[in-house]
């Protein structure tokens, strides 16, 4: 048994007064092995992004509270002095952010921007490191990459910024990419050509992905593996194909109906009734139980535990639910 | 670039003729006689009639404000009621004080301000942030003529540390000895302003996406703070160094006047009180030109700051 890439152990990060805490995370469990692609899935304030921000320890200061542990390679990086951390970032682990429109400085032109990241990390003369940053360019697909490298945010679009930002995430060909919703504010065209390109890049460097989306159709591209998270929690967990075939708890269930189909005969899509609870607004027992068609009593006093649908997936739900009739989704690799 | 640069000045030019119509209008409807001023409430009919003639204030009004137009542009504003000395000279004279006075509080005002804002924004909250908030509420709080006194006092009349007036001998270093504590008193203010500006504009910064990047690249603190915050925060730092800038100019008027030093704020307040409208003309002019000319200084300045600008316009 080789040890994972990433562990990450009983992850709880608090915002607040310490004496009144808002819990955002609660006790999230999941590992990674080297070279796998996870996806995490869930609904709008479910804790995506507080967890991939808590594994790179960028949540903000002292606002917010870690605990627990993030191991990486073997260390726990919340042991880590604070120094250390940048030594990492860009270098082991790097991230591509949601919001391609403001993550770029504004007055750096982006061959700088792609260059600073070679610049912390390697001892390479500047001129490598323009040339480097060109290479970078051209294999995100930018044309022209020579002669763009002087050109500012501002005067590409939300995609081509994307891209820009892929190039500098992959610079220093980090073993773990985490992507935060990299598709999501961008056109539809250009999501399946981003979602591509991510998948080319993964192939190319051999790194671990892990990608966060409340898109099943995305996580359905690329992830082996999925995490189902709901109310800063993991409700279910395991194999892409099994997830989708066979999701167990009811809140997955649910996300999965709301997927248009390709031949879809309902009037109206599926919808969850009611929506994510508020960080610090959330129940005793299970934080479903008020969306959920299958509650029962002991829901609202315990969370269920985990509960192992196959060797590869367990969901927190007391109710084992019989695998769908049809897959939901075509999960990746299963159609050419 | 050349374009934006060219637009700019055009844009001015229309800016600099409202100026100076309004100088001339307000020169104009300003009460009192700038003949009975210049020669005394005793002045014979004649004397007054001559001096009328020999100032141009026979002609029609409008054949007035071209003289006067035509006279700044062939840089003639005219001579001193008081001394017949033509006010280009004295302006020539006087200027180059007042410069140097602004100069020197500017650059102090930026030594110390922009440190002190991005000091104070990454101690946020902690005491270097409210010791430097105390500060910054003294520095608005007192006037500066009064400041100005304080310094005197102290440092040039106590101490000896400094002349107490006067603007030194020729050379270099007597002239920075001579302004350095009238500097040092407009930079009291432009300090805090410039350091409550930095950390404001700072703050902001940092809580942007692109800073959260930054870090996730691997980036130090240092790094994060100085190459991509306060590079973002200096647009509006820069406009704050703008009208600071100005202020700066128009307090010298006081500190002149404290510091006992020849710049042209003195020269309007004495021309001011002996109603010599030729002198007071010139000045007004001098220090609205300088209005213009900052203004169009910090628009390159917001060029070479910031590319979005270069291209949309
Ligand atoms: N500074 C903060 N203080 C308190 N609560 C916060 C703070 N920042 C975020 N939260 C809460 O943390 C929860 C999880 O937020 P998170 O950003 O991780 O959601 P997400 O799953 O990424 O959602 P989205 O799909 O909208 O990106 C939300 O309930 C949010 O309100
Ligand atoms: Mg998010």
């Amino acid at each position: 048994m080789t040890t994972p890439l990433l562990r990450v152990e009983d992850l709880v990060v608090e915002f607040g007064p310490k004496s009144a805490p808002i819990r955002v995370l609660e006790k999230v469990n999941f590992e990674m092995m080297s070279g796998s692609s996870i996806g995490i899935v869930g609904e709008s304030g479910s804790g995506k992004s507080m967890t991939s921000l808590a594994i790179m320890r960028l949540i903000p200061e002292p606002a917010g509270r870690v605990s627990g542990r993030i191991e990486f390679d073997g260390r726990n990086l919340l042991d880590l002095p604070k120094k250390e951390m940048p030594r990492i970032r860009g270098r082991d682990i790097a991230m591509i952010f949601q919001e391609p429109m403001s993550s770029l400085n504004p007055v750096m032109s982006i061959g700088d921007q792609i260059a600073e990241g070679i610049m912390l990390h390697e001892s390479m003369p500047r001129e490598k490191r323009r040339e480097k940053a060109a290479e970078l360019l051209r294999l995100v697909g930018m044309p022209d990459p020579m002669g763009r490298l002087d050109s500012f945010p501002h005067q590409f679009s939300g995609g081509m910024r994307q891209r820009v930002m892929i190039a500098m995430a992959i610079a220093c060909n980090p073993r773990l990419l985490i992507a935060d919703e990299p598709t999501t504010a961008l056109d539809v065209t250009i999501q399946a050509q981003v979602l591509q390109l991510m998948k080319q890049v993964r192939k190319r460097l051999n790194s671990s992905i892990l990608i966060i989306s409340h898109d099943l159709g995305v996580i359905a591209d690329i992830a082996e593996h999925v995490i189902v998270m709901y109310a800063g929690r993991v409700i279910e967990t395991g194999d892409s194909r099994s997830i989708f075939r066979n999701p167990t708890h009811p809140y997955t269930r649910g996300l999965l109906d709301s997927v248009p189909r390709l031949k879809d005969d309902r009037k109206r899509l599926h919808q969850i009734p009611g929506s994510v609870p508020l960080a610090g607004m959330i129940r005793q027992g299970c934080p479903f139980y008020a969306r959920c068609g299958l509650r029962m009593d002991k829901c609202q006093q315990q969370m269920p535990p985990m509960q192992s649908v196959n060797s590869t997936h367990n969901a927190a739900c007391w109710v084992t639910a019989p695998p769908l009739d049809t897959p939901r989704l075509v999960v990746a690799g299963e159609m050419r | 670039m050349v374009r934006y640069i060219a637009q700019r000045l055009l844009d001015a030019i229309p800016t600099i003729f409202l100026i100076l119509t309004l100088v001339f209008v307000a020169m104009r409807i300003l009460p009192g006689d700038p003949a009975i001023a210049a020669l005394g409430d005793n002045a014979l009919p004649e004397q007054i009639a001559e001096f009328r003639e020999r100032m141009g204030l026979n002609v029609p009004l409008w054949q007035q404000y071209f003289n006067f137009l035509w006279g700044i542009f062939s840089l003639d504003l005219g001579r001193s009621l008081l001394s017949n000395t033509p006010v280009t000279q004295l302006i020539a004279t006087y200027l180059p004080y007042t410069l140097e006075l602004t100069l020197f509080a500017m650059i102090l005002g930026v030594a110390g301000g922009i440190p002190l804002g991005v000091f104070a924004a990454v101690n946020r909250n902690k005491w270097p942030d409210n010791a430097i908030r105390g500060y910054n509420l003294i520095g608005y709080a007192i006037p500066d003529f009064y400041l100005g006194a304080l310094l005197l006092i102290f440092f040039a009349l106590n101490l000896g540390w400094f002349p107490i007036g006067g603007v030194g001998s020729g050379d270099i270093w007597s002239r920075i000895h001579a302004v350095f504590l009238p500097a040092l008193t407009l930079a009291f203010v432009k300090t805090a302003f410039l350091g409550r500006l930095t950390r404001t504009s700072l703050l902001e910064v940092f809580g942007k996406d692109y800073i959260r990047t930054a870090r996730a690249k691997g980036a130090r603190e240092n790094r994060v703070v100085y190459r991509h915050g306060l590079r973002n925060a200096l647009l509006p730092i820069s406009t704050g160094f703008g009208l600071s800038l100005l202020s700066t100019l128009s307090g010298s008027v006081a500190i002149e006047l404290v510091f006992n030093r020849p710049g042209i704020g003195r020269m309007l307040i004495s021309a001011i009180a002996e109603r010599d409208y030729a002198v007071v003309q010139g000045g007004i002019i001098v220090f609205a030109l300088f209005v213009v000319l900052i203004n169009l200084l910090m628009d390159l300045v917001y060029v070479i700051i910031d590319p979005r600008i270069r291209v949309t316009k």
